[in-house]
């Protein structure tokens, strides 16, 4: 299942591509891609896991770049 | 600028201001400024003020394990130069570092807030008219078949059909047409157009996600997840870039002083240096923004591009293949000529071929029909059956109990009739009627007023070869093909063979790309097999805006030459940063790695290479000035 999230605080490019490429091999999540540009984020997730793979790709997300926010 | 920017220039200028004291101090002697560990407690208050979030995130994010953060780098490289008692250095770095860094999120903010604006077309707002009250609602709240009223000068939010009023119609952020559009009752509009003088009220047929307006957003949001071959070579790049530099740094630090034994300190500085420049910013932040600010002047233009990638494959275009109708031509057949074989009827022929084609929606068909009412006939649909329309022939169907054949020579003699061969200029539509021939239609469709420039621009512009597809008959597509100057023609074409013709041209191509523009209508499969698919728009047909890359929202043809120009501008923009951002890195590693290079050096080659690609990043979206 496709979903869009926004993304506050995304201030480096060079994250986002980090962040994209954590996420990405994150078990449950089919694509994503982070936009630097939009400051959004969409995911294609497992439909029936999505609460279990949101909580890894928040965490995902906070170690690489804990200033930046997935507004849910 | 944001709060978080202003902070953060007040951090910047009261740190600037102690740093200048402290220099000032130093040299008129009031201030020991290079003694230890007075002199090092004093400029660490300025390094502290300006750079505390740093070493902040840098402690933080090494927790994380991520060793090649921008933040680490930045805070090992000023703790080398206070190591090696530079303190004044070690301030400045970071105070440049900082404003650098400031400068550069103004930048990237400012560029993304003018992309944005140029997409700037959603509608915030819907009118519905409620016990005679106006009142606002969002559109998504909005179902089809509602009725909306959109005031002068608003924005129309949802699609429909005009039940009353009559107004001009703005759609130039959709199609790049300046020339507004005359609306009036049962005329359909748009969502995205700007209304003009006149109050309209519209009924909906779509809900707003399936909008004009959302289709287009979603489109172009999306276009940056189709990269370009250079923005994956550029993330691949920095992804050993940065640990490179790194490596290359711990050795200069490491193992240069034991190879000429000794000069620790000397070392260690050059080490700094190479910290400073591991950043790969400049080069991730600029491209993506090229490419983006690129598809930002195309839709301004009213070209859709679905992705980077196609924006880059549009840059070499070698061959381009037009479908004829409704791509060089308007697409609007009327009748030239009726050639009736011995003892039919005008009439007859008319009538029997609009009732045959009643239930088609092929151009041709339409145009048949359409003469026939204007000629005062009415078409009765009741006397016709058993329809079958047979892609790339025509039509057969019981009228009035005979079966009728309407279609072109193909047709006829799959089922035995022989036509007399009549060598007109236009779509033939032969009929016939159980098996009797009874004459022939002579359909045409005029050139669109654009189309002979079109050809002639993309030749200028270095496009190789021009062919045109169609399934009209050798005549009237070699003579079409003469007029507009196009290399090729391919004539009598099934839809089918358009596939296996695109194919056989990609083969004989070299090394550029071959483009398909299409009108979207029953040639997907062609769209999707060439390297890039340009269909036109007509103003929303799904079908188009599915099956292809590019989209040109007017079906100007004109427009293919522009998206070129655009796409080549930003491709050049895209190796000028490139060479100049690796070029001037490298340049002063090299500097560095001899000691030639000093810190300013450095933190120019990090933050002030950054900002420069950037503001150059920033000219793709002048293309859109300019229209004429």
């Amino acid at each position: 299942m496709k979903k869009k999230f926004k993304l506050q605080d995304l201030d480096c490019a060079n994250c986002a591509a980090k962040m994209e490429d954590a996420i990405k091999k994150i078990d449950g999540v089919n694509d994503a891609s982070v936009s630097f540009m939009t400051q959004k984020m969409t995911l294609d997730i497992e439909e029936n896991r999505i609460d279990e793979v949101m909580k890894a790709v928040v965490a995902a997300c906070s170690k690489i770049e804990p200033d930046c926010k997935i507004i849910l | 600028m944001t709060n978080k920017q202003k902070k953060m220039l007040c951090r910047i200028l009261a740190s600037a201001v102690l740093y200048a004291v402290l220099i000032a101090g130093g040299r008129f002697g009031v201030v020991p400024a290079d003694s230890f560990p007075a002199g090092l407690l004093m400029y660490l208050v300025p390094y502290a003020i300006v750079g505390w979030d740093i070493v902040y995130k840098a402690v933080r994010n090494i927790l994380h394990g991520q060793v090649f953060d921008e933040n680490f780098l930045m805070f090992i490289a000023t703790l080398g130069a206070l190591a090696v008692g530079e303190y004044s250095e070690a301030v400045a770095v970071m105070l440049f570092y900082q404003v650098g860094e400031l400068f550069q999120n103004y930048a990237v903010n400012r560029s993304r807030q003018s992309i944005t604006e140029l997409m700037d077309i959603c509608p915030e707002y819907a009118n519905i008219e409620e016990d005679g009250q106006l009142k606002r609602v969002d559109p998504d709240e909005v179902e089809a078949g509602t009725v909306i009223v959109v005031k002068a000068g608003e924005r129309i939010p949802l699609d429909g059909i005009v039940i009353k009023g009559d107004s001009m119609v703005d759609t130039s952020s959709l199609t790049g047409e300046s020339v507004p559009k005359h609306v009036h009752e049962d005329s359909e509009v748009i969502s995205g157009c700007v209304n003009g003088n006149g109050v309209l009220y519209i009924r909906t047929t779509r809900e707003f996600d399936d909008s004009t307006v959302a289709r287009i957003l979603e489109l172009v949001e999306n276009a940056s997840s189709k990269k370009a071959h250079v923005e994956n070579f550029i993330t691949r790049f920095a992804k050993y870039y940065t640990p490179a530099v790194v490596c290359a740094a711990v050795l200069l630090a490491a193992v240069m002083p034991l190879i000429t034994g000794g000069g620790w300190l000397g070392w260690l500085q050059r080490a700094c240096i190479f910290l400073v420049i591991s950043c790969p910013c400049a080069l991730v932040i600029s491209v993506p923004l090229s490419f983006f600010g690129g598809i930002g002047a195309a839709s301004r233009q009213g070209i859709l591009v679905k992705g980077s990638n196609y924006l880059e494959a549009a840059a070499k275009l070698e061959t381009v293949v037009f479908d004829k109708t409704g791509t060089l031509t308007k697409g609007q057949f009327t009748i030239s000529k009726i050639l009736p074989a011995d003892g039919a009827a005008e009439e007859d022929i008319l009538e029997t071929a609009a009732h045959a084609e009643s239930f088609s929606n092929h151009p041709v068909a339409q145009a048949v029909k359409n003469a026939y009412i204007e000629r005062g006939g009415s078409l009765d649909t009741g006397r016709v059956s058993d329809c079958e329309e047979i892609s790339g022939h025509g039509v057969r169907a019981k009228a009035d109990g005979s079966t009728v054949l309407a279609g072109n020579e193909k047709l006829l003699r799959r089922y035995g009739v022989e036509p007399d061969s009549c060598s007109q200029a236009g779509s033939l539509v032969y009929v016939a009627k159980d098996g009797r021939y009874m004459g022939c239609i002579v359909v045409s469709d005029i050139l669109k007023p654009q189309s002979i420039q079109a050809v002639a621009q993309l030749k200028k512009a270095g496009v190789k070869r021009t062919v045109m597809l169609t399934g009209d008959g050798k005549e009237a597509g070699e003579a079409a093909a003469a007029e507009l100057c196009l290399d090729s023609v391919y004539t009598q074409l099934l839809p089918a063979d358009k596939v296996s013709i695109v194919e056989k041209l990609l083969e004989e191509k070299e090394n550029g790309t071959l483009a398909f523009v299409g009108d979207g209508i029953n040639d997907a499969p062609v769209l999707t097999r060439a390297d890039v698919g340009i269909a036109m728009g007509s103003m929303g047909s799904d079908a188009a805006i599915e099956a292809a890359d590019i989209v040109l929202m007017d079906d100007d043809p004109l427009k293919i030459a522009k998206i070129v120009k655009i796409s080549r501008m930003t491709l050049r923009i895209v190796r000028q940063n490139i060479i100049f951002a690796l070029g001037v890195k490298a340049f002063v590693l090299l500097l560095g790695a001899f000691g030639l290079a000093s810190m300013w050096e450095a933190v120019f080659a990090d933050v002030g290479v950054s900002v420069i690609a950037i503001c150059n990043a920033m000219r793709t979206l002048g293309t859109k000035n300019n229209k004429q």
